[in-house]
């Protein structure tokens, strides 16, 4: 995926960022395959989460367990809702989320 | 506390970054006259463009005002404006325009100077003599304050709304808090994100302006995709950014405005105006790089701050562009264009908070003086003034 899209992930560790401290999610900075586990960097803080299922580089990880209908918080701010409750370490994407806004029949 | 950096105090009280002498054609006819002016004269910048003939309405408007507010920029000591003669934004208009600054100013006018290379002559005589006052006035200490810095990305890829715009906008938070001021443009990059910037808005006639114009820019281009012949082309979020891990065109937009990071927005200005006001500002624009950019020097920003995650070695004449990327592997390959690396977040070597610190170290060197890379090589491609349809 990181070479489809042309970037080099030199970073070895498994590792996500968080953005902003009240995101839910956290991006990958590599790909992360199921079962691996992810350091994710808050602030000075660490935590080590196991991740369920492959993430690619650039995709985003459930920090917390999330119900249906649950807003997921991306730099701060809300970028869609949950379409079916998720575990946390899941792969959050348009397959689970969805966003109302920017839609077109 | 408020910093300072080393900047040259103007006649009106604005602050420059740069002391250039602009040659500034009123019309496209004069592009070439204005060119070989500069070329004669180091230390001059031209800006030749295609526009000021046969324009009528708003589209004339805004060329001749956005040409107005280019020479009244800070960054400029002098303006030699190069007219045919003929044209209906006359350059006596673009002078006067330009006056109350109080900086170094004249006019040359091809039709009364005889012939092209008369004018030549005459405008390297006038822009000569510019450059020797120029050459004297020294930089001093000047507060952050006295800073604006226009936020513009391009060629932009998943690093840039990952770690690159991020980081940029903490560098942007820090010259906010302090007095100074920031411009975020590109409506059609952050269509999804008004309810949130309006909510950062000062007051509510500004969150009313800020759903304005986006609102605006999204009829527009519903509009202009309805009559498209390429139907396929007409979604606001595009399968490329979808395999790059972006579900939504909120997320998509929220990573082009975390450029101007978590401060309130002052006001919104339309294209072709200056900031009235310190503060971070929305202006009014489409996404062309270029179009941007004149925009925002227009409005009065003096150093411009360009995220690329695939990218561009572009500049602007006179205002220096610092290129960072938030890609490794582009910055590897383009290490004579990019200034900074943000990649080195997404590398493991550091925090987004140390690479926002870096950039706005930089912008300090910068506007102290210190030359950016695309200024260095010469580049200038980013002046283009924008159409009105």
């Amino acid at each position: 995926m990181s070479e489809h899209l042309n970037v080099a992930v030199n970073n070895e560790k498994k590792s996500a960022l968080l953005i902003d401290e009240k995101d839910n999610v956290s991006v990958a900075l590599t790909q992360i395959n199921e079962g691996e586990n992810c350091l994710v960097r808050k602030g000075k803080e660490e935590e080590i989460i196991r991740v369920l299922e492959r993430i690619n580089f650039g995709h985003k990880i459930a920090l917390t367990d999330l119900e249906k209908d649950a807003p997921v918080l991306k730099y701060g701010e809300i970028i869609g809702r949950m379409s079916v409750p998720v575990q946390k370490g899941s792969w959050i994407h348009n397959h689970n989320m969805y966003c109302e806004r920017g839609m077109r029949a | 506390m408020t910093e300072t950096f080393m900047g040259y105090r103007r006649e009106n009280g604005q602050v420059g970054i740069r002391n250039e002498i602009a040659i500034i054609p009123s019309v496209f006819c004069s592009g070439k006259v204005a060119e070989r002016i500069a070329y004669q004269v180091p230390g001059s910048v031209y800006f030749r463009h295609p526009v000021g003939c046969s324009q009528v309405g708003e589209d004339l408007e805004t060329t001749a005002k956005t040409l107005i507010q280019i020479g009244k920029n800070p960054n400029y000591a002098g303006v030699v404006v190069v007219g045919l003669g003929c044209e209906r934004f006359s350059p006596q208009e673009l002078a006067a325009g330009i006056k109350p600054t109080g900086k170094m100013l004249e006019t040359v006018i091809i039709q009364q100077e005889g012939d092209s290379l008369q004018a030549i002559q005459e405008g390297i005589k006038k822009a000569r003599e510019m450059q020797q006052v120029a050459s004297r006035q020294q930089r001093e200490e000047i507060p952050v304050s006295e800073l604006t810095i226009a936020l513009n990305c391009g060629g932009s890829d998943v690093t840039s709304g990952l770690v690159a715009n991020p980081a940029l906008g903490l560098a942007s938070d820090k010259i906010v808090e302090q007095g100074g001021s920031a411009i975020l443009s590109e409506i059609t990059e952050l269509l999804g994100t008004e309810d949130i910037l309006a909510r950062r808005a000062v007051d509510d006639h500004v969150a009313a302006e800020i759903k304005r114009t986006i609102e605006d820019t999204e009829q527009r281009l519903e509009r202009q995709t309805a009559e498209s012949s390429n139907q396929a082309r007409n979604h606001l979020i595009s399968t490329g950014n979808y395999d790059g891990g972006l579900s939504s065109v909120v997320e998509k937009s929220l990573g082009s405005m975390k450029k101007s990071g978590n401060a309130p927005f002052s006001g919104v200005v339309k294209y072709g105006e200056q900031l009235q006001q310190k503060g971070l500002h929305l202006l009014d624009s489409p996404g062309h790089d270029g179009e941007t950019a004149t925009g925002q020097v227009a409005a009065g920003a003096q150093l411009i701050v360009f995220p690329t995650g695939r990218g561009t070695p572009t500049g602007f004449p006179g205002v220096p562009v610092l290129k960072i990327t938030g890609n490794s592997k582009t910055y590897q390959r383009m290490k004579e264009n990019i200034d900074i690396n943000v990649g080195r977040v997404i590398d493991g070597e550091a925090s987004l908070e140390q690479l926002g610190e870096e950039i706005y170290q930089e912008i300090i060197e910068v506007a102290s003086g210190k030359g950016v890379k695309a200024e260095i090589l010469g580049h200038d491609e980013l002046f283009c003034i924008t159409r009105v349809p």
